[in-house]
């Protein structure tokens, strides 16, 4: 019989992360195809009030790490605390929310544990060919249908908003320690966290955002895209292909490393609708993608699609505009 | 310092993409490669500190024959040497397998710092450079924002958290770093240079070379089968707009107004 399927929850500051229900919700929908029962595990220091908050799960256990050592997230210590316990108990599959911390130690614990590794399923399904999952590839604009072979734990990671937060079932787990019994010792000597500066920008007070891709071709083409803006009365904003080239300011940035931002009306100009870029404006009210590729995955996500070159259409929706407001 | 730099060639993003013929992968016959966006970032990381400590860049790539481009490509830019890790048996691997194989290749030559990208812009494992560092027992960290080399053979390393956040601390070296998308300008290559990486060496390594099952490395190694490749469908979400320019732009407008009232 396969191992339990295990979840690692993630949390900072005495907060769960958003992602840690929905990686128990997938953990809950994996265990059940699998027929097993589903355990997480917390790590930190100081943890009693949030050990309270997840155990309120339908969980077969829940397992703290609560230890000085763990009060600041780092690998070294997340992996010591974790491989001997993945060892020792051989979960079947160890669910993790996709975030920027998971990917910073997973992998390494999935060398350290001989486990697989399978990153940001979007989903999966049971049927003739076993376990089947799905993950986006190419930047989004395709998918790959995955299944894991050969034996042990797999590590695998969700990708957010893939499974809902609300599915994940409530229930009362039992709690326990648990047992550190390799070195848990940093192997990052933290020395500061730096926030956006006061100076920056503010997107998400804006009701109307122009956003730019990597589609716009250079800084010398943003003169239209400009005019554009004003007509409208819109912020000017980018992916962040557009940043890395310098082309925009840092603080323009939409996306999980930018701003996260919901205006009434987001036009993404020349953007493909990776998902880094998606979660900073899918909560947008009305969403307007021009793009020359009409299979461009910003299309499933948009309300209202133009397929066209951007350098065309703008120029001409700037003057619909001008001649609407007048 | 010597500095080992990570880079894969993957298909241009702006490239017209078909699945294969067999389904499990997309079709490459025809397709523009290119070196992966994060790892021409790392390149420049590397190569400006290799300048900085009168050290050097040997650049690496695990691929096909097609790869040489881009470790020549490396090379023209400023690597003083480079490395493919060639062997049917390498392909199809999952970041486990194509990381074991490129720590065994990274671990013969005594780098103090290894730097990769964050993540492949084809398969996106995001792994590859933390497995690496797992084989060869050094602090790793991904999403790397910038790098400071200090005195005493430590490293001050910013690197990117989630909404605008950064974190920096300070690791010990050798260290693997992966190196996220923006925090430097990539050169370009100059004529001098594209002459110059003619007469570079680089160097062919085969599984056997590297003391490597086939069955350790490439599809074989690997946790992970792909069954198939598909388009998401993205159909169903927008309403499409047409006509020439100036009628789509004036339907769009008329719709912003009337429909979803936000102008
Ligand atoms: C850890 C991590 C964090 C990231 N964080 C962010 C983030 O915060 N924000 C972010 O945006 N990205 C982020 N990314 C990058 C993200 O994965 C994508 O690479 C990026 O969003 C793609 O930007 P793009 O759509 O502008 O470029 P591309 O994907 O290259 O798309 C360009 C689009 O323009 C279209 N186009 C080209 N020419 C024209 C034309 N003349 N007219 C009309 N359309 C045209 C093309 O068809 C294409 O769809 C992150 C990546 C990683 C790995
Ligand atoms: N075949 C390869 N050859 C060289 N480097 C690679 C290869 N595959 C992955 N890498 C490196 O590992 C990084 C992360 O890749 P991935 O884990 O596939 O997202 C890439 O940015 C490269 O620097």
């Amino acid at each position: 019989m396969a191992g339990n399927v295990w979840v690692v929850l993630q949390q900072r500051e005495g907060k769960l992360h958003r992602g840690s229900r929905e990686a128990i919700a997938a953990g809950q929908k994996l265990a059940a195809a699998l027929g097993t029962g589903v355990e997480a595990v917390l790590l930190g220091s100081g943890l009693s009030d949030l050990a309270a908050e997840a155990a309120g799960f339908e969980l077969a256990a829940l397992h703290v790490a609560d230890a000085p050592a763990l009060a600041d997230y780092t690998p070294g210590a997340y992996v010591g605390a974790l491989a001997p316990a993945i060892r020792s108990a051989a979960p079947s599959f160890v669910v993790f929310p996709h975030t920027y911390q998971t990917v910073d130690y997973f992998a390494r614990l999935a060398q350290e544990t001989s486990s697989g590794l399978l990153p940001e399923i979007l989903d999966f399904e049971s049927g003739a060919d076993g376990l089947v999952f799905r993950r986006p590839i190419l930047g989004n604009k395709m998918h790959a249908r995955v299944r894991t072979k050969g034996s042990g734990t797999v590590l695998v990671s969700v990708q957010s908003g893939a499974f809902s937060a609300d599915d994940a079932r409530p229930g009362s787990a039992p709690v326990s320690p648990l047992a550190l019994s390799g070195t848990v010792a940093a192997d990052r000597q933290i020395l500061e966290i730096q926030a956006a500066g006061a100076d920056q920008i503010d997107l998400t007070k804006s009701d109307v955002i122009v956003a730019v891709g990597r589609g716009v071709g250079g800084a010398d083409k943003l003169g239209p895209i400009e005019e554009l803006a004003r007509a409208l009365g819109a912020e000017l904003a980018a992916s962040r292909p557009v940043i890395d080239s310098g082309w925009l300011p840092r603080d323009r940035q939409i996306g999980s490393s930018g701003q996260t931002v919901a205006p009434k009306l987001y036009l993404a100009l020349g953007i493909s609708g990776a998902i880094q870029h998606v979660v900073g404006m899918k909560g947008s009210s009305t969403i307007v993608a021009v793009n020359k590729d009409p299979n461009a995955p910003v299309f499933g996500l948009a309300h209202y699609g133009v397929v066209a070159d951007l350098h065309e259409f703008v120029p001409a929706l700037t003057a619909a505009v001008k001649a609407a407001k007048a | 310092m010597k500095i080992g730099v990570c880079i894969k060639q993957v298909p241009d993003t702006e490239a017209r993409l078909r699945v294969g013929k067999d389904g499990r992968w997309i079709a490459e016959d025809d397709l523009p490669f290119v070196i992966n966006e994060s790892d021409e970032y790392a390149l420049e990381e590397g190569l400006r500190i290799a300048e900085a400590t009168c050290g050097e860049v040997v650049a690496i790539s695990l691929g096909p024959e097609r790869v040489k481009e881009a470790l020549r490509k490396a090379l023209a830019l400023g690597a003083s040497r480079a490395i493919h890790l060639s062997d049917a048996a390498f392909e199809g691997g999952d970041a486990l397998a194509t990381g074991r194989a490129l720590a065994a290749a990274l671990a013969r030559e005594g780098f103090d710092l290894v730097l990769t990208g964050s993540q492949s812009d084809d398969v996106g494992y995001g792994g590859t450079g933390s497995v690496i560092a797992g084989h060869l027992g050094w602090p790793h960290a991904w999403l790397v924002m910038g790098v400071e080399i200090e005195a005493g053979g430590t490293a001050k390393v910013v690197r990117e958290m989630e909404s605008g956040l950064n974190e920096v601390f300070r690791v010990q070296l050798p260290a693997v770093l992966e190196i996220q998308a923006g925090l430097n300008h990539p050169r370009y290559a100059s004529l001098k240079g594209i002459m110059a990486a003619k007469k570079k060496p680089l160097d062919t390594l085969s599984a056997a070379d590297l003391g490597l099952a086939p069955s350790e490395v490439g599809a074989a190694g690997s946790r992970l089968e792909v069954l198939s490749v598909d388009f998401p469908a993205t159909g169903g979400g927008a309403q499409r707009i047409e006509g020439s320019p100036a009628v789509a732009a004036q339907l769009l407008v008329e719709k912003l107004q009337k429909e979803a009232r936000v102008l």
